[in-house]
């Protein structure tokens, strides 16, 4: 699939499978390392989001897909073949801008014909007309960009990069610049496209949860290196590093030390209390570990009620801080030995919510347990997800 | 009733007095040309009387009658598209290199162009003079003397036109067309020079006018020729013909016409129809 | 002409272009032959000249000039011409101050106060650019005359007396040097104008600043970039400027410009040179002290 018609911009030897690879890439502004030593494996019609700060060094690697950088070194590999010194216009890969930069000369016909005029495709009218209907703009051919609304701009900057059937498209940032509505319209509208054309997407964003709603695989990149990659809900159930665990959602990580270890399953020492964690994927084997469970997995229960088999359990807990949030209430609870924990729960109306003052004990499955290096900054990522 | 009456006019005049004022300094700057216009239909009583004496179209019926006034706009045109084709490329290309191009120097450069932005035309026009002389070259002032010159100082503002205009344009522009295959040449055929266009089209137009205007330089270096602006200055003293008016009537009506219709295209070009 | 619109600052900002600018030859090669034109008409033209302002006084025009670093010519130009330099720089320090007090307002109402009418009133600040700077001097001379109405209105007026004039006095070249160079004070001013804020002010107002205040702490050292320029492109070209004060003026108003022009014109090569090379000098100096006095580096 996916190969142009064009003879002199598509150099005919990429042929095969059409995986991305990235292979030990390093890219270096003077004395900046923006990114390290990077490896990753993109499948072939894989829906694959980087997911990082700003600054993380996410664009630059898409940059360097793209042939708009070049790697400090390492290689890039499409379909088998190093296309690490190809030229833009050499790559079978598109890009979606940032803000689009759409041609403010060119209607949006020339706009989305751009790329098959460049190599000299046939039948540009027939194909830019399936396109437009893909992206529902037939009526609006002949606008020049600056009469478009934001989405407008958004789905011709979609259109121009895959009426040329690239083997990889990028998308940077490509929903920043529009409200929040619309954002969420034009996730599921994305998603949707990607799974028309079948198409390797690789979508670089800082909104955690564009890329857990619309990437079937995300990698969570800080500092120029990939923390961890896997499914959404493998990187929010079971994060590796405590940047994962923070920039993903919230998390509660408590201080411990490992007593015993059997296969799978964990047990820790938190302040005298012993925490099951049955499902460990992370390589701590012993010593001190950040002991995490994410907010919404905690139970609370009246002092000393409420046991079941198979829970964690954390005693005498003091609520100090109850915030009513509608589809939930959030409770702050300070344990005996000082720390805070957060715990969101459904407002199931089961029981009555608690108050600031009540003590409680706090309970989750052994499940939803995961284990940290002790090593790392606990509030690493923790402030990072909303900028940019 | 009155009190409050005379505090509305007072507030009124107050909230405007800026832009009253501001109108006012404009009426300063239009005076000179209304008397232009005026005088091109002046019918004048003696051939030094500058008064309104009564109102003709003679001088509009022939403009050329006054002894090398044709001529000498005749001359201005010729050097002014001249110098304003060849300082266009030359300075579109070192405007292009300055914002898209790293080398050694840029400073230099910078300086270099700025300077005779920053120097009086007088300092100018005695340094090529000086040149010329030194050169061997008084002899042969006149036409190819004033074109050096004039290219020389229409460079700089077309480089800093150009250059604004270009710094303004997003560079992922230019990568969206080399992502969507176009190589370095399609790329400034297809997409920088189509956007560059109403920078170029506007140095060329300043640098037009700053040519066909200029006379302190010309004066000094143009021998024996005589430019639109010399005629002028050489009928000062003499006497003044009413013709000149006409001719400066001719070239305000033309380049307002050009900018009001530019903004009138551009007006309609960037009105939303969705 | 249309350009001179679009001198107030660049359109929009450019977004950060990493490895925007390539490297290589190209670069340099787009840049030679402009560089080579000002080399040769601009570089080489300014060193012959400060050359020619030390060549013995006694040649002339057409035996050429003797090399005799005849420094005299300095000393000799600036004794006889001292006060006509110093007429020069008052009268353009003049036109300066009067561009600064009717510009700015102007400015400040098209940034502000023009709505929909801004575009026009721009092309109407331009517009004095589409005719002839020259045939508009004459105008002047006209409007100014004895017998024409600002004058008749003026006698008519108590305290002016009838012997009252315009024409052929200081302040006829200098309005007209004001009027030719205005444009030249508005369009920075407008460029710098048009960037501040609008909010900036309101939120001064909304600090018990009063109007004055928030124009002299807010709006004024925001607009300062464009002061800063508009000052230079009127005070430079005022000070060389020598058509005002032959048209407008007298022979006690003559400026350095009128005699540097004669000079060369009646082969005074070395003398007009030397006076050429002063001026020059003199701006420049005057320019550093006040750029460094104005605290701003955005020249370009």
């Amino acid at each position: 699939m996916a190969s142009r018609s064009g003879s002199e911009a598509a150099p005919s030897r990429l042929g095969g499978g059409a995986d991305l690879e990235i292979q030990g890439v390093t890219k270096r502004f003077g004395d900046f390392v923006a990114v390290n030593d990077l490896s990753l494996n993109v499948p072939e019609g894989a829906f694959y989001a980087l997911l990082g700060a700003s600054g993380c060094g996410k664009t630059t690697t898409l940059r360097m897909v793209a042939g708009l950088e070049r790697p400090s070194a390492g290689r890039i590999v499409l379909g088998g073949d190093d296309i690490t010194g190809l030229k833009p216009y050499q790559r079978p890969v598109n890009t979606v801008f940032q803000s689009y930069a759409l041609f403010p000369h060119l209607s949006i016909f020339e706009n989305v014909a751009f790329g098959l005029r460049r190599t000299k495709s046939k039948e540009v009218k027939t194909k830019v007309g399936e396109m437009l209907d893909l992206v529902q703009l037939q009526d609006y051919a002949q606008r020049r960009p600056a009469q478009l609304s934001g989405g407008q701009q958004q789905r011709v900057a979609l259109a121009r990069a895959l009426i040329n059937r690239p083997r990889v498209l990028l998308l940077d940032e490509p929903l920043g610049a529009l409200d929040l509505k619309l954002r969420r319209a034009m996730q599921l509208e994305l998603k949707r496209i990607q799974t028309e054309v079948g198409i390797t997407f690789i979508h670089v964003t800082h909104d955690q949860e564009e890329a857990m709603t619309m990437a079937d695989t995300i990698a969570v990149m800080n500092a120029g290196v990939i923390e961890q990659q896997g499914t959404p809900s493998d990187l929010y159930g079971h994060p590796r590093t405590t940047f994962v665990a923070n920039f993903l959602g919230q998390s509660n990580l408590l201080p411990g030390t490992i007593r015993d270890r059997t296969g799978d399953e964990v047990t820790a020492e938190v302040h005298g209390t012993k925490v099951l964690a049955s499902h460990v994927t992370s390589d701590v084997r012993e010593g001190d570990v950040w002991v995490g469970v994410r907010p919404e997995k905690v139970t609370l229960h009246a002092s000393g009620e409420g046991h079941r088999d198979g829970q964690n359990r954390l005693p005498e807990g003091e609520v100090i801080d109850v915030s009513y949030v509608g589809v939930s209430t959030q409770y702050v609870v300070r344990l005996p030995f000082g720390q805070k924990l957060m715990v969101f729960e459904q407002n199931t109306g089961e029981r009555p919510p608690f108050t600031v003052g009540d003590r409680v004990d706090l309970a989750w499955l052994a499940d939803h347990t995961f284990l940290l290096d002790a090593r790392q900054d606990a509030h690493a990522g923790a402030d990072l997800d909303d900028d940019a | 009733m009155t009190a409050v009456a005379s505090r509305g006019v007072r507030g009124w005049l107050g909230n405007h007095a800026v832009l009253i004022f501001g109108l006012l300094v404009l009426l300063y700057m239009f005076t000179p040309i209304f008397v232009v216009v005026l005088m091109s239909f002046n019918d004048p009583v003696g051939r030094l009387g500058y008064d309104f004496a009564g109102f003709t179209l003679y001088n509009w019926k022939n403009i050329c009658e006054p002894y090398q006034l044709c001529e000498s706009v005749g001359n201005s045109i010729k050097i002014a598209l001249l110098a304003t084709g060849l300082a266009t490329v030359l300075g579109s290309l070192m405007a292009y290199a300055m914002v898209r191009h790293y080398f050694r120097g840029r400073g230099t450069a910078n300086l270099m162009i700025f300077l005779p932005m920053a120097s009086p035309e007088i300092v100018l026009g005695s340094s090529l003079l000086a040149l010329f002389v030194n050169a061997n070259l008084a002899g042969q002032l006149g036409f190819w003397t004033v074109f050096v010159s004039h290219v020389m100082f229409c460079l700089s503002f077309i480089v800093i036109t150009v250059k604004a205009r270009l710094s303004g344009l997003d560079p992922r522009l230019e990568q969206a067309a080399a992502d969507l295959y176009a190589n370095e040449w399609q790329t400034f055929g297809r997409v920088t020079l189509p956007l560059m266009m109403p920078g170029i089209v506007s140095a060329a137009l300043l640098s037009f006018s700053l040519s066909f205007d200029d006379f302190i330089i010309t004066n000094l270096n143009s021998g024996q020729m005589i430019t639109f602006p010399m005629f002028v200055w050489g009928s000062a003293q003499k006497g003044i013909p009413m013709q000149i008016n006409v001719v400066g009537t001719i070239m305000f009506l033309l380049a307002l016409g050009m900018v009001l219709g530019g903004l009138l295209l551009r007006r309609i070009r960037e009105r939303p129809t969705a | 002409m249309t350009a001179l619109g679009h001198v107030p600052g660049p359109v929009g900002a450019a977004p950060p272009a990493p490895e925007a600018s390539r490297r290589g030859l190209s670069g340099y090669l787009l840049m030679l032959p402009g560089t080579l034109w000002l080399a040769f008409f601009f570089i080489v033209p300014t060193v012959t000249l400060v050359a020619s302002s030390l060549y013995d006084p006694s040649g002339t025009f057409a035996e050429g000039y003797q090399m005799t670093w005849h420094w005299q010519n300095y000393t000799d130009a600036w004794s006889e011409y001292a006060s006509t330099f110093l007429r020069s720089f008052l009268y353009a320090g003049a036109t300066t101050v009067a561009c600064v007090l009717l510009g700015f307002p102007l400015a400040y109402a098209i940034a502000f106060k023009a709505g929909r009418w801004r575009s026009l009133m721009l092309v109407a600040v331009i517009a004095p650019f589409f005719t002839s700077f020259l045939v508009r001097t004459l105008s002047w001379k006209l409007l100014l005359s004895d017998n024409g109405f600002i004058v008749g209105l003026a006698q008519a007026l108590p305290f002016v007396g009838e012997d009252f004039r315009l024409l052929a006095t200081p302040a006829a070249v200098i309005t007209g040097l004001t009027y030719n160079f205005l444009p030249f004070m508005v369009l920075p001013l407008y460029a710098s104008l048009e960037k501040v804020d609008p909010r900036l002010i309101e939120a001064a107002g909304d600090l018990y600043a009063s109007p004055f205040t928030a124009l002299r702490k807010v709006t004024i050292p925001l607009a300062m970039p464009g002061l800063v320029a508009g000052t230079l492109l009127t005070f430079i070209p005022a000070a060389g400027d020598f058509i005002n004060a032959e048209l407008l003026g007298n022979p006690r108003t003559r400026m350095i410009g009128n005699d540097i022009n004669d000079l060369f014109k009646s082969s005074v090569i070395p003398t007009a040179a030397a006076l050429s090379v002063t001026l020059m000098a003199a701006i420049i100096v005057m320019v550093l002290f006040y750029v460094r006095k104005a605290g701003t580096e955005e020249l370009v």
